[in-house]
């Protein structure tokens, strides 16, 4: 395995707004680098001439009508607001 | 002497699609309602929750497509786009990365005269985020908007300056508007746009290093942050200085656009395939039946304006600009059998009442019926000009039948030989100057006479009749 195509755990920690120790981006470079290896085995295969698929179930076209169905009640959407104002979900001050 | 630069500018388009319901789940796709009525679990972003696809946005977003002339991906996906926002809790947004639906295409514009085919880079469809409203210290989180079907239109960096990136948008407004795609009405945010801009000296091939206008939402915005970019990035070029590539805000009190902090802009989007949603996969015959369920585009209506009903060019783009206003006048050309007549009130009477009110034509009384039927009462000189002026103005206050309103404000034209003989007589005899004058070889004076004539008549009298008399009476002017 190459170092070039490595994780950059911290990075990709941050992206995901997770806050790890350097023993846990330790550990988990570590582990995930074990993932790629396996994974990478996959790469082995002859693919020539298979189109890439974005889904495994050859199912497509899942669709609804365009119709309006009733909505939650606005008491219920409201119930798990940490704070609510005039309606609205309150959240720190987004700078914009 | 400086050299001279070029812009380059390309337009991020989002458009709202009109349909009823939202594009992942039931609740409906209306604006103005009470916050946060309009929601359930899968627009508020819960987790564990499944979208499934509206298809009707789908629909919609072809149609676009194929009157923009794209190729129609026959095979479409939708991916995860990652972020952190409030205005999105399950943290990504459903959008199409790889396999839009749309690709390709083109708006023709015309600025000053002369005419421009902007390029359209792709057209892909994803969900609307919710809004954000600021307070004082905090931030409030409105989700009726989040889940309102969103069409991007990504042009291609044809457009050279503020008047061509106005032009663009408001011929890609027509054409979706007369698709029915959208209302792509700015004022409830059914068309917002990002603007990408670079200058670069004439003499250089390779684009300059482009900003970025983020959520601009009128055209005239548009207009005059481009107006203010493209001389901030020339200028700066000028004087020896660098273009950053940064996201730049458009601030519409002072006139300027500021960099943002471009640490929180950094994004790393991390696109991935949307395991809840299986790919859109579009049959050719459905395609086709599309196609042909498409509009007259205004393009091709305002040439048939100018070759069927023989119109000037001015007045057939004046007529097809609004597709209620060109199906309108089709109406009406075709009720009256009178195109000429239909386009001349149209162009001055009707888009006077529309402006002075700021009305939609649909929401006037006046129906194309009636426009027609008080057309043909002045073809049938039933009533003259004058007094279908003010039947007009009364079916454009009260709606009603224009014989109804001639006969109960008693405006009949009246063509009676006698009776006109009469007034004519009272005119040359009340007014000996002014015969004199026009015997003497003043046209002018013939004018006044025939104001006497309509006036004894309160305005009824048959005008070209009234003349006619007039003539024989007095002879042709010496």
């Amino acid at each position: 395995m190459t170092q070039t195509d490595a994780i950059d755990v911290k990075y990709v920690a941050h992206l995901a707004r997770m806050q790890l120790s350097d023993e846990e981006i330790a550990t988990f470079q570590s582990q995930l680098e074990h993932v790629l290896v396996h994974v990478r085995e996959l790469s082995e295969l002859d693919v020539e001439g298979v189109e890439p698929t974005a889904h495994a179930v050859p199912v497509h076209n899942v669709f609804r009508e365009d119709a309006v169905r009733p909505s939650l009640d606005h008491d219920r959407v409201m119930a798990n607001a940490p704070q609510a104002r005039q309606g609205l979900f309150m959240v720190p001050q987004i700078i914009e | 002497m400086s050299e001279e630069y070029k812009v380059s500018i390309g337009l991020e388009t989002h458009v709202q699609l009109k349909t009823r319901s939202k594009i992942w789940c039931g609740c409906a796709n209306v604006f103005g309602s009470e916050p946060n009525v309009d929601v359930c679990p899968i627009c508020l972003g819960y987790p564990g929750t499944m979208p499934v696809l509206n298809r009707e946005a789908v629909k919609l977003t072809v149609l676009s497509g194929l009157m923009l002339g794209c190729e129609i991906n026959r095979y479409s996906k939708f991916d995860r786009k990652s972020y952190f926002y409030p205005d999105m809790p399950k943290n990504y947004q459903i959008s199409q990365y790889d396999k839009p639906l749309c690709l390709g295409g083109s708006v023709e514009i015309e600025v000053n005269g002369k005419k421009k085919t902007i390029r359209i880079h792709r057209i892909h469809l994803e969900e609307d985020v919710a809004k954000n409203n600021h307070f004082d210290g905090a931030s409030g989180v409105d989700f009726n908007r989040a889940g309102t079907p969103l069409m991007e239109i990504v042009s291609e960096p044809d457009l050279e300056s503020a008047d061509e990136a106005f032009a663009y948008l408001q011929a890609l407004k027509q054409i979706l508007v007369y698709g029915g795609v959208s209302d792509c009405n700015l004022e409830q945010g059914n068309m917002r746009c990002d603007i990408n801009c670079s200058v670069r000296p004439e003499s250089q091939e390779q684009l300059g290093t482009k900003t970025e206008i983020k959520n601009m939402n009128t055209f005239k915005g548009v207009h005059r942050s481009l107006t203010y970019e493209i001389k901030r990035q020339i200028d700066e070029l000028r004087k020896g200085g660098k273009i950053y590539q940064e996201t730049r805000r458009w601030d519409d009190e002072q006139g300027v656009t500021k960099a943002m902090r471009s640490k929180e802009y950094a994004h790393d989007y991390r696109y991935f395939p949307e395991p809840d949603l299986m790919p859109v996969v579009l049959e050719e015959a459905e395609i086709e039946a599309w196609q042909a369920s498409l509009p007259e585009l205004p393009a091709t209506r305002r040439q048939r304006f100018i070759s069927e009903y023989s119109l000037p060019e001015y007045d057939a783009g004046v007529l097809v600009a609004e597709k209620a206003i060109a199906d309108y006048f089709e109406q009406v050309a075709e009720l009256s059998g009178n195109a000429k007549a239909a386009s001349n009130w149209m162009m001055t009477e009707m888009m006077r009442v529309l402006s002075d009110r700021d009305a939609e034509i649909v929401d006037l009384p006046i129906t194309p019926a009636a426009l027609g039927a008080l057309i043909k009462l002045v073809d049938d000189k039933v009533v003259n000009m004058p007094g279908a002026k003010t039947v007009f103005a009364e079916l454009v206050e009260q709606g009603g039948d224009p014989q109804a309103i001639v006969d109960a404000k008693g405006l009949a034209q009246v063509s009676d030989t006698a009776a006109l003989d009469a007034w004519v007589e009272e005119a040359i005899a009340a007014n000996p100057k002014s015969v004199a004058d026009y015997q003497g070889g003043k046209q002018a004076a013939l004018q006044f006479l025939m104001g006497q004539v309509m006036k004894a008549s309160r305005g009824k009298a048959n005008p070209p009749m009234v003349l006619d008399a007039l003539r024989e009476r007095l002879g042709a002017a010496g």
